[in-house]
């Protein structure tokens, strides 16, 4: 049963930033509510006030040039980065991961803000929003912060956010030429969160060989990982499939998973290997074409 | 806890409740209001039984906040007839024998509903169509009948006259 608390609707940012600075230590947000909703009801979070921005317009937008890259308010639902043509356009990684992401249901009313700030490592866009360099802007009522997404997370539900902070906004990058990007979680039903996943990018120079690489793995560990022993083997390097093996082989090993009624530790290392070659096979063939 | 007044539209008519802010959407629908062809089933987003629409869009009432619906408009599976003839897709239902135990069709129903307003005028694949219910589970497993329902709509077979 969800405790009783203080419900808090802000009409705009700024009102919502000093609601937050006030009530911090006894205050949870609220957006979308997918995944908080569930441990408020299992009474893991019980907060005194609950803060709601689910819908607060100015966090609310896509926006795109070829010089900043894309930007993703914190309040946009998981849906509209589906279905967005912009972003199919430009990143079609991250509309087939929203497109494997739980079910239209939640997809139509979770928010990409929401998803990172529970920072469930099993979450899917966080690797795949890091294998393309992505960064997040949060802020407070004294000013804004932005961190590189890969050092956002410190723990399992834990992020570098203060707690009179809010995420603000998604930023990423427009890739380089000739990369590519691939994701994929292994899971038995579409909707449900991934056992294991991975996420890959590649960057190739002119002559075909791997200028950069980025490896990032999904529940593997308390946050998403990157493989970067992988990763840095892979400069330099050309096409080869023994290579790809290598780099899963090394990503099994670079991981702490943990062992649950879904899967023992050592068939996650197992798929994470797989995924992991498959993935970089994918990328790479992608940044060719 | 101060209880808030929360205005909304179910089916087309005007609501006004007072509510407990932690109260769920499925709750005001069916404890509130009476609409109880809504289910509850497993509570953690999970089983698609208490889907609903929140302007056109099919969501888990079970999982969002009654108050985040605040001046919208909701439809249950009571709103889809029309001054008692039933909508394309529960005709098509009753026609394919989509149902087992029915828990699920109510939510079914609703996915279905906004799925075939998505892609009005396309031709849909079986597997678009399966990956259009993805967040509703039938326990039975009946799932082949109410794929053919979808589809007999989807290909205009009960299109009015």
């Amino acid at each position: 049963m969800i405790h009783d608390f203080n419900y808090l609707k802000p009409g705009s940012l700024k009102e919502a930033l000093s609601m937050l600075s006030e009530h911090k230590d006894e205050c949870k947000v609220i957006c979308g509510g997918q995944s908080l909703l569930i441990v408020m009801r299992q009474g893991m979070v019980a907060p005194e006030y609950l803060l709601d921005i689910k819908h607060v317009k100015e966090l609310n937008y896509i926006s795109f040039d070829a010089k900043d890259g894309l930007k993703i308010g914190a309040t946009t639902t998981h849906r509209t980065i589906e279905k967005s043509d912009v972003i199919a356009k430009n990143y079609p990684v991250l509309v087939a991961m929203e497109n494997k992401l739980a079910s239209i249901q939640t997809r139509n009313w979770g928010t990409i803000g929401g998803n990172l700030a529970h920072a469930d490592p099993a979450g899917d866009p966080a690797p795949v929003l890091i294998s393309l360099k992505a960064s997040i802007k949060v802020g407070n009522v004294n000013g804004e912060r932005v961190f590189p997404l890969d050092e956002f997370f410190v723990d399992y539900f834990a992020t570098q956010k203060d707690d009179d902070e809010l995420v603000l906004e998604v930023q990423v990058p427009v890739p380089p030429p000739k990369t590519g990007a691939a994701y994929q979680k292994f899971n038995l039903l579409d909707s449900d969160m991934g056992i294991v996943a991975t996420a890959a990018s590649v960057t190739l120079n002119d002559d075909g060989t791997c200028k950069e690489a980025r490896i990032v793995l999904g529940n593997a560990g308390p946050i998403p990982l990157r493989v970067k022993r992988a990763e840095e083997m892979l400069v330099g390097k050309k096409y080869d499939e023994a290579l790809f093996a290598e780099a899963g082989k090394i990503a099994s090993e670079d991981c702490e998973p943990v062992a649950d009624i879904h899967a023992s530790e050592a068939h996650r290392r197992h798929v994470i290997s797989v995924l992991t070659k498959r993935m970089l096979k994918k990328a790479w063939d992608q940044a060719r074409a | 806890m101060e209880k808030r007044a929360l205005k909304l539209k179910v089916n087309g008519q005007e609501y006004e409740v007072f509510i407990n802010p932690k109260t769920l959407l499925v709750e005001v629908i069916r404890d509130h209001l009476g609409f109880t062809g809504t289910k509850r089933g497993c509570e953690t987003v999970s089983c698609g039984a208490c889907s609903v629409l929140v302007e056109d869009m099919v969501v888990k009432g079970c999982s969002i906040l009654a108050v985040q619906v605040e001046g919208m408009n909701v439809t249950t599976v009571e709103g889809l007839e029309d001054n008692g003839k039933l909508s394309p897709i529960q005709r098509a239902f009753l026609d394919q024998g989509a149902y087992q135990c029915g828990f699920c069709t109510s939510g079914m129903l609703m996915s279905a509903t906004a799925f075939l307003k998505e892609n009005e005028g396309k031709s849909v694949t079986e597997h678009e169509i399966r990956e259009g219910i993805e967040g509703n589970i039938c326990r039975c497993t009946g799932y082949n009948s109410i794929v053919r329902a979808i589809d007999a709509v989807a290909q205009g077979k009960y299109k009015e006259a």
